[in-house]
């Protein structure tokens, strides 16, 4: 409370009281709640703590998401807007540990007002908060949706200016997208208090079990989901490195170019599916490099068509490996075409311009710009600014010039955490350099023409 | 997922499966037959839920061990064959009218994956077909008097009786269902009854539980509903379905990737084409043959696919390969550094442990997993991907000369009756 600017604190003072008063009217009202009414509130109370307690259904960056609200919403149909204020101020008592007395007084007061207004919409609309009826299909969906449109917003509106007023998060933190899928899901969330309005009347409590059983096997399986995600990112990773391991000063290339890469594509707006995709495809776009024999790449001088042939070969080995995975295919034609040159003239299939595919284009950039920013046995690494230099300076011969501008704005606005400095090894012998990097556009491989 | 030479017969299906598809379209026919005959009683309804089995099939998944569901076209067969009312409309389908409406469903939901090239697992729909209908010639004929109970007393019925035996049949019904996928299973991949249930249960449970609820919540929605509920019941299996499928999806790319990668050591030339690949087909199957249950099997294959990824950290390729002829400490060194490269994943230590441990004497008592790979290795190094029956003997005849001190003999032997298969397989 006391970190909190004074204006946090002042809109958190009058949140609780205007909640306080609220109830306390509601409650002294000549229409009471009568003994049905408690029961039933008593069980979706202990509904709303259950879900509460188990927030992260759906991750949003920055919002977790919490079904909680279907509860509050089955209230506003079977009680009424006091009761729905009601089971919102549940979320006072919330069992999530670690949580602030501030922060459970906040989310209370906050619920019971979102409750309140919802039962309030439910009723301006034309609902009446009874056991429903069969009869009352599917009437009663234009007042439900009303009451979810209220609760949402109101909801949404209360936490945003906490947020704001407590500065925790920025505006440009909360993307668009994000926001919509936010809103989205609770509408679809939604359903679930109007399943269990409705089926009150049967079996009472046991619909909220019927309804939420599915809902927290899926929560299982999302659970499981992430940490087979976040494992298999680890995996592929790790793997990838190990590839990386025959030569000393390429180590972390992999992991570099695949967040250069999907700097890039976030920057020029690729969906989620894509950004995934150009990560694991920036991640393995040179695990074909393992085919080209190590004397080639430790060859001092020119090198002759035979032996920049085996260099050129390395795209198609990769796609050839990864080729039984399934990616986009996108992510395919990144790994093959990624030497390809925006003027005709790169490998394997000297495509020029558009002909590029996008994913290709984007991530010749993120490579040759690791490549430049990192140690080589053969030179220290430049500076960024060199290696931006150098991107404009190719862009529209080498590079997709749009995808170099994207990258610089990208590099602009979040950095750059460049390759950590390589010690030179003490003894030559035992590690294993390469004299040439076939990503490196400041000395590129020089070839003995045999004709 | 590509077949597996080792443990799936090469196409076709075997007895079990033919015996249940058999059941499933006699089933079909009968359903079709009698409803056609009496007519269709209350052709909303039906057709409501037949478009949302379709649905169901059109959203079907594969799980993780190639196992096909669809959870959504499930729960609404359950929906349908546990209706007691729609609306307080008594609902008086019979059985066979399930069973016909499930199976016209269940076409039109396949048809469109038919189109474009996908056709459907024969054996899994007709599983899921035959479990529908035997909760339906259970239930239906109960469902006058319960209905009847539900509806009693001024609309304020009771509703515990139906709800009871719905959820008595409904686990019933999950249990036969368990039980016929683990028959099909132990059949189809060679393991043993008990694992092969305990590894449905396992993969089954979660999926299953969603699905019997969101069934008996469709039908009791029904009630209180009316049509709406449809629609509306789907919200909740819905957000199941995409989660699965998100899970199933991530499970499947993760082992390609790791199928893939495993091949680098070969584009490298550190070992002879397919010899990772070879070698975890042959040390699944010895698994199985073993007894191993699915999450172990799952560990056995990262590490087989895997088991040479130490030799990326060499400097050149051993010459002649790190074959089993090759220096023992080399072949401890590259162990070492696969394990190395595994245990930064920070995830697979299970995985990494197995590759460490892939050349120990039966001395140093190695896990299980280390010594299938070890003598898979090694027969592999010995007969390469040749099927040659006598090229196979002899090098099984090396690994048991080996008098149990190196490679465990109930390993070996395990992995003479794999090849024993496999050898006759090719040979057909």
């Amino acid at each position: 409370m006391r970190e909190l600017p004074w204006p946090a604190r002042v809109y958190f003072v009058a949140l609780v009281g205007t909640a306080g008063l609220v109830i306390t009217r509601g409650l002294l009202s000549h229409h009471g709640l009568v003994a049905e009414d408690w029961s039933a509130l008593l069980v979706l109370a202990l509904l709303f703590l259950l879900c509460e307690s188990v927030p992260t259904l759906l991750n949003v960056p920055h919002v977790a998401m919490s079904v909680s609200f279907s509860a509050a919403l089955a209230a506003v149909v079977l009680v009424g807007p006091v009761g729905a204020a009601l089971v919102g101020l549940a979320a006072v008592v919330s069992v999530r540990p670690g949580l602030p007395m501030v922060k459970r007084l906040f989310n209370g007061a906050q619920y019971a007002l979102c409750g309140y207004a919802a039962g309030w919409a439910y009723e301006s609309a034309g609902g009446r908060a009874t056991l429903p009826e069969p009869s009352d299909f599917p009437a009663i969906l234009v007042p439900y949706a009303a009451a979810t449109v209220v609760f949402v917003a109101v909801n949404f509106a209360l936490t945003a200016v906490i947020l704001r007023l407590a500065s925790a998060v920025h505006r440009d933190q909360v993307s668009f997208r994000a926001t919509v899928q936010f809103l989205s899901s609770y509408v679809g969330f939604a359903t679930f208090g109007l399943l269990i309005a409705a089926l009150w009347s049967t079996v009472q409590s046991i619909s909220a079990v019927l309804v939420l059983l599915p809902l927290f096997v899926a929560r299982w399986a999302l659970g499981h989901y992430h940490a087979e995600q976040r494992a298999y990112d680890a995996t592929i990773a790790a793997l990838c490195q190990a590839v990386e391991t025959k030569d000393y000063y390429t180590r972390g290339h992999c992991t570099r170019v695949s967040a250069a890469s999907s700097m890039i594509a976030e920057e020029i707006g690729m969906g989620t599916e894509r950004l995934r995709a150009i990560r694991y495809a920036g991640m393995l776009h040179d695990v074909g490099k393992l085919g080209v024999p190590t004397k080639v790449l430790q060859k001092d001088g020119r090198l002759t068509e035979e032996e920049y042939a085996a260099i050129q070969l390395h795209p198609m080995r990769g796609l050839e490996i990864v080729r039984g995975i399934d990616f986009l295919d996108e992510a395919f034609a990144g790994i093959m075409h990624h030497h390809e040159r925006h003027d005709g003239k790169g490998y394997p299939m000297g495509l020029a311009g558009s002909e590029i595919p996008e994913f290709a284009r984007i991530i010749a950039v993120a490579d040759a710009f690791d490549s430049m920013t990192s140690d080589r046995s053969y030179r220290k690494a430049k500076s960024i600014e060199f290696a931006v230099a150098e991107l404009r300076k190719n862009a529209g011969t080498q590079f997709d010039p749009d995808m170099v501008c994207a990258f610089v704005k990208a590099l602009d606005r979040h950095g750059w955490d460049m390759a950590q400095p390589v010690p030179v090894p003490l003894d030559d012998a035992a590690v294993e350099t390469t004299v040439k990097d076939h990503d490196d556009p400041t000395t590129p491989i020089q070839v003995v023409s045999e004709r | 997922m590509r077949e597996r030479r080792l443990t799936a017969r090469p196409g076709g299906l075997d007895s079990g499966q033919l015996l249940l598809i058999c059941a499933a379209g006699m089933l079909t026919v009968a359903g079709i037959a009698h409803t056609a005959a009496v007519g269709l009683s209350d052709a909303r309804v039906a057709i409501g839920f037949g478009a949302l089995i379709a649905a169901g099939e059109l959203a079907r998944l594969t799980m993780p061990g190639n196992r096909e569901v669809a959870p959504i076209s499930t729960a609404a067969s359950l929906g349908y064959a546990l209706l007691l009312d729609v609306g307080g409309r008594p609902a008086n389908h019979s059985a066979l009218q399930v069973v016909a409406v499930m199976a016209v469903g269940m076409i039109a939901g396949g048809l469109p994956h038919l189109a474009v090239g996908r056709p459907p697992r024969l054996d899994a729909m007709a599983r899921r077909l035959l479990a529908g209908s035997l909760l339906a010639f259970a239930y239906r004929p109960l469902s006058g008097p319960l209905g009847e109970l539900a509806r009693d007393t001024d609309r304020h019925g009771n509703w515990w009786p139906a709800l009871g035996v719905m959820a008595v049949l409904v686990t019933v019904m999950l249990v036969a269902d368990v039980v016929i996928a683990a028959m099909l299973r132990a059949d189809q991949v060679r393991t043993a009854f008990g694992v092969a249930v305990r590894d449905e249960i396992r993969m089954g449970a979660p999926l299953g539980a969603a699905v019997a609820a969101s069934g008996i919540l469709l039908a009791l929605a029904s009630h209180s509903m009316d049509m709406t509920a449809l629609p509306a019941f789907a919200a909740p299996l819905l957000v199941t379905q995409v989660a699965f499928r998100k899970y199933a999806g991530i499970r499947a790319t993760y082992l390609q990737t790791v199928r893939a990668l495993s091949r680098v050591t070969e584009v490298g030339g550190y070992v002879e084409p397919g010899h990772s690949r070879r070698v975890s087909q042959l040390s699944v199957a010895i698994g199985r043959e073993l007894g191993m249950a699915e999450p172990q099997l799952l560990e056995l294959e990262y590490a087989a696919l895997m088991h040479d990824i130490g030799q990326l950290s060499l400097r050149d390729p051993i010459p002649g390969g790190a074959t089993v002829l090759a220096d023992p400490a080399q072949a401890r060194r590259i162990a070492e550094l696969g394990a190395e490269v595994i245990r930064k994943t920070g995830v697979l230590h299970g995985v990494a442990e197995i590759v460490r441990r892939q050349c120990e004497t039966l001395g140093e008592s190695p896990p299980i997993a280390s010594r299938i790979i070890k003598a898979a290795n090694a027969y592999d190094d010995l007969v390469g991907g040749s099927t040659d029956r006598d090229r196979a003997a002899a090098a099984l005849e090396r690994l048991r000369l080996d008098g149990g001190s190196a490679y465990d003999p109930g390993v070996v032997e395990a992995m003479a009756r794999v090849v024993d298969r496999l050898v006759l397989v090719t040979r057909l």
